[in-house]
């Protein structure tokens, strides 16, 4: 077998609470879709066959998924705060090959064979996703004025060819200088640095990768720890090159830090790589005398998406994005015959926009515009509404002469006449009376506010 | 119901019961076509550019020859079941009771049954059909059915889609030609870097092992080049499929494992086409697994041939490359200038070796050529050791060779008539110190000589992705928009064929030859399988 997969579907979605409080992440809706089915989807294109998916018991109880694939659900308890890491070091024993290891927020087109055959080609340790970060144009509710919270920018370094991965490093770690090291710059001279460049969370792991982990408990997120110390590793020798120690003490402390270090999990069974590289006559660098790869025995490879969808759906803003292109990427892939669903009950054909998607038994009055918006299963839309640019989840009551726009309304909301809801987040259960008015307000129940 | 892999050779002759006959030259239509000699025949009167590579004559050498090797051990075509089934096994399995032979004999009459029947189906479909080549009749039963190999018919629609459904059957992805060819090319496949096979295969690949799909991308995006070294990383992939290969019930190891193999040759040959020393190594492969005896376990059977391979790497390549570098030291001299092409291992392991002797002192003259720039390789590890370098692009050699004493040449294979097919400038080179009378020799490992015989570089080449040539110079890609331009072909050749003539010595293992010594050499090394 050559790869296994692994969804971790165990995350809270911490950076848009006022959804996920009421709704798990991996089950939000998007274009009436649990968010867990784009990757499982993803990986049933590919052609996978068997998935693990991380959760929790609540989520896996709530999931109707209709796929080919044969999941493996190992749910680990809510009150254990779990990173990815440790999610991973949790499930080693199943994991007998190399690990493909997916977020359950991914939402892409990506042809997945590009990123994997960087990890195959080069024999690589890790291969990862990443896509130039999309900002969100629109307005995004509850946030006052223009401002966009600023979010700590990422730098990367990819080499000339644009494949290899270099260097990594988070603003937040870095004080005021971008520190680089020489030994980088003498291996690669020309390096060209990125921000603005969003990661996919989507990681090719070899298996010793995963062996490493298992035994260095210390590291608890794949992406804030993992993916940089693989990249940092890349360009520092292996502890046995290090000689001249004449102390014995620092021996044995040599000796323990070694075993926790990544290249005495290398299994050296790439001998069949062994004698091949001598005798071939590539190189992935020119200008030096050195060994093809500098005879690193770690290496890091990023695919940079060009063109194609690619979010990660981990605040409000890039929600409310992912719910806008999803019809797109539903009927490319063929899914949706039409973005209608049979059994809704439209009234007025017309009205309903031809970007919009109306779920399964939902009922639509008369002279009811929708246009832009995405509606859930069992709604009950009244006549005379307007919708605009709007998602509305399942089960929601508009009554009539309401008018929407730009708002996400949750499940089971109540929204009496002649409401004029503009950029407002309306949490579940809420029920607005009669004629309001709300402009850029995030209504959410007390029980969920009180929730850090 | 046994499997058998012979479905697909429909239009052989008939063989003869006792088997000992089966036509060597016959239906072996495997992947390891390279080695296989097609016949000189006139096609059909469209293409104007058929008559010409033919008419060149692309013999095979056992027609001017004129002895069909009908050896035993040569006819052992482990492609072909039906007759293995009755080969091998015939001289090998002791009689263990009249149930086996029964059994056997009963196999055998299913089987011409069978293929009676296929031939009166295709005698069938083929008078609907109209195809001019009459090849693909069977003429004479006794005559060999002398094929062209599938991949210098790209231009035949009909030889295209038999390879299409072949593929099909071994769940192999075809991969799409790419980019318009030039004409006199348009016979050989085409490929794009871009697009790798990988692309119509699912991700965790089932069908083919990960580590062969892992070597068909290195081949295919070039990290893995070079005979030697495309030949080595295959067997030592094929050691890794033997160690995770399993005989289901019911089937023979010896049978089935080469059937297993097949799909897995058809993907590398599909990344990208099998070079000669490639070619011969399955060759031996398949004859060894179809030799081994059925007394063996499988586990004894699977380390005898992981041994068997193991001794063919370190007789054939390891040992040979010794073997040269110590005969090529006779011939290199105090104050020597040397002139070497591209980036051969063998050569820069003879010059290396001849360097750390310390016993003369010379000088190398590395020759490079676009698009892929070898020499720079060869630069680098010959300057490592400390050997004095010079080094020209192929349009100077003109330049460099009154100060040349000899030239030293590897080889990608050697053909049977005794040309040597080489990296694509390697002619040139040998063409231009002849004129210069500057010694050209050629090292080659015995196991890269090759049945075919070519006195062109036009029939049997193979075209590297196109867009290779687009330089980058100042931000701006020359020939960048090459494919819009209906007037421009871009030609990107990876080999071409150097006449005997024009060589003076080749160096091998079995010592130094000169280059019309080769049938001779071949002669004797099938004698001796």
């Amino acid at each position: 077998m050559e790869f296994q997969a692994v969804v971790m579907a165990a995350g809270g979605g911490s950076r848009m609470t006022d959804l996920t409080s009421s709704i798990p992440k991996p089950l939000l809706p998007v274009g009436n879709r649990p968010l867990l089915w784009y990757p499982l989807n993803l990986l049933e294109r590919a052609g996978f066959e068997e998935v693990i998916v991380i959760t929790r018991k609540e989520i896996q109880k709530m999931l109707n998924l209709d796929t080919k694939m044969k999941l493996d659900f190992v749910c680990v308890s809510d009150n254990m705060d779990m990173g990815t890491a440790d999610s991973l070091r949790h499930i080693h024993q199943k994991i007998k090959t190399d690990v493909l290891v997916l977020s359950c927020d991914l939402i892409t087109d990506v042809d997945l064979y590009k990123v994997v055959d960087l990890f195959r080609t080069h024999d690589a340790s890790l291969s990862m996703l990443m896509k130039k970060a999309h900002e969100p144009t629109e307005g995004v509710p509850g946030q006052k004025g223009k401002k966009k919270p600023v979010e700590q920018r990422d730098f990367i370094g990819v080499d000339d060819t644009g494949k290899r991965l270099l260097f990594m490093a988070n603003e937040a770690d870095l004080d005021e200088e971008l520190v680089i090291k020489r030994s980088i710059l003498q291996k690669h001279p020309r390096m060209h640095i990125r921000t603005g460049l969003m990661d996919a969370h989507l990681y090719c792991l070899k298996k010793y990768v995963l062996d490493f982990l298992v035994e260095n408990r210390t590291i608890t997120s794949l992406r804030s720890e993992l993916i940089p110390h693989l990249v940092r590793k890349q360009f520092s020798s292996p502890p046995s090159l290090q000689q001249g120690l004449d102390n014995k003490e620092e021996d044995q402390k040599k000796k323990e830090q070694a075993s926790l270090d990544i290249y005495s999990f290398i299994k050296e069974d790439n001998s069949l790589l062994k004698p091949a590289p001598d005798n071939s006559c590539w190189n992935d660098h020119r200008g030096d005398m050195n060994e093809t790869l500098h005879e690193g025995k770690v290496r890091c490879y990023v695919h940079i998406m060009k063109e194609g969808l690619c979010y990660r759906v981990n605040t409000l803003g890039l929600y409310i994005e992912a719910n806008r292109q999803v019809p797109k990427l539903l009927l490319n892939l063929g899914l949706e015959e039409s973005l209608v669903h049979g059994s809704a009950q439209i009234t007025d054909r017309g009205m309903v926009g031809s970007d919009s998607i109306i779920g399964p038994s939902t009922q639509i009055g008369e002279k009811t515009s929708i246009k832009r918006s995405i509606i859930g299963s069992m709604c009950t839309i009244k006549d005379k509404v307007k919708i605009t640019n709007c998602i509305i989840m399942n089960s929601v009551t508009i009554e009539e002469g309401c008018c929407l726009q730009g708002s996400v309304i949750c499940h089971n909301a109540v929204i009496e006449k002649g409401a004029d809801i503009k950029d407002c987040l309306i949490g579940s259960d809420q029920r607005l009376e009669t004629k309001a008015k709300h402009v850029n307000e995030v209504i959410v129940g007390t029980e969920q506010l009180m929730e850090i | 119901q046994p499997s058998q892999a012979g479905a697909h050779t429909g239009t052989s002759p008939p063989k003869p019961a006792h088997g000992l006959g089966a036509a060597v030259g016959g239906p072996g239509g495997t992947s390891a076509a390279p080695c296989e000699g097609p016949e000189p025949l006139e096609g059909p009167e469209g293409s104007p550019c058929r008559g010409l590579p033919l008419a060149l004559g692309c013999i095979s050498r056992r027609d001017w020859a004129q002895t069909p090797h009908s050896s035993p051990a040569a006819a052992a075509q482990p492609t072909s079941p039906p007759a293995s089934a009755d080969g091998p096994g015939d001289g090998e399995k002791p009689a263990a009771g009249k149930s086996k032979a029964e059994l056997r004999a009963e196999r055998r009459a299913k089987q011409e049954a069978e293929r009676a029947q296929k031939q009166a189906r295709k005698a069938e479909l083929s008078q609907a059909a109209t195809t001019a080549k009459p090849r693909q009749s069977p003429t004479e039963p006794q005559s060999m059915v002398k094929r062209l190999p599938e991949h210098v018919q790209v231009d035949d629609p009909a030889a295209q889609r038999k390879l299409a459904k072949k593929l099909e059957r071994q769940q192999v992805p075809l991969r799409q030609d790419y980019g318009t060819k030039v004409n006199l090319f348009s016979h050989l496949h085409q490929y794009s870097r871009k697009k790798p096979l990988t692309q119509q295969m699912s991700i965790p690949s089932t069908v083919i092992h990960p580590a062969v799909v892992r070597l068909g991308l290195q081949y295919s995006q070039g990290i893995i080049n070079g005979s030697n070294a495309r030949c080595i990383a295959l067997l030592e992939v094929f050691k890794q499929l033997i160690r995770d290969y399993s005989t289901p019930p019911n089937e023979e190891l010896s049978r089935d494992l080469v059937a297993k193999l097949k799909p897995h040759i058809s993907f590398l040959n599909q990344c990208r086409p099998l070079s000669a020393s490639m070619g011969n190594a399955i060759k031996f492969l398949k004859k060894e697994i179809s030799c081994l005896p059925d007394t063996l376990r499988e586990d004894e059977a699977k380390e005898k041939l992981q041994d068997v391979i193991d001794k063919y790497l370190r007789e054939k390549i390891v040992l040979a490359a010794e073997a040269i570098s110590r005969s090529a030291f006779e011939k290199i001299n105090d104050h020597d200038v040397i002139l070497v092409y591209g980036c051969s291992s063998l050569v820069n392991r003879t010059l290396c070796d001849a360097h750390a002797k310390q016993g003369r002192a010379f000088r190398v003259i590395v020759v490079d050529s676009r698009p892929r720039l070898e020499g720079r390789q060869t630069l680098r590890r010959l300057v490592r050791r400390g050997i004095h370098c010079t080094y020209v692009m192929i349009n100077a050699i003109s330049y460099v060779l009154p100060e040349v004493s000899k030239v030293l040449l590897g080889a990608h294979a050697l053909l049977a008539n005794g040309s040597v097919m080489s990296r694509v400038g390697t002619s040139q080179i040998a063409l231009v110190s002849k004129a210069h009378n500057v010694p050209v020799l050629v090292c080659c490992e015995t196991y890269k000589f090759c049945e075919r015989v070519q006195t062109d570089s036009f029939v049997s080449n193979e075209l590297d992705d196109p867009d290779d040539l687009i330089v980058l110079r100042k931000g701006q890609a020359q020939l960048g928009g090459w494919a819009e331009n209906k007037s421009l072909r871009l030609l990107n050749l990876v080999y071409d064929v150097t006449p005997p003539d024009l060589v003076d010595l080749v160096i091998t293992d079995l010592g130094m030859i000169p280059c019309t010594s080769v049938p001779v050499v071949l002669r004797v090394k099938n004698v001796d399988q």
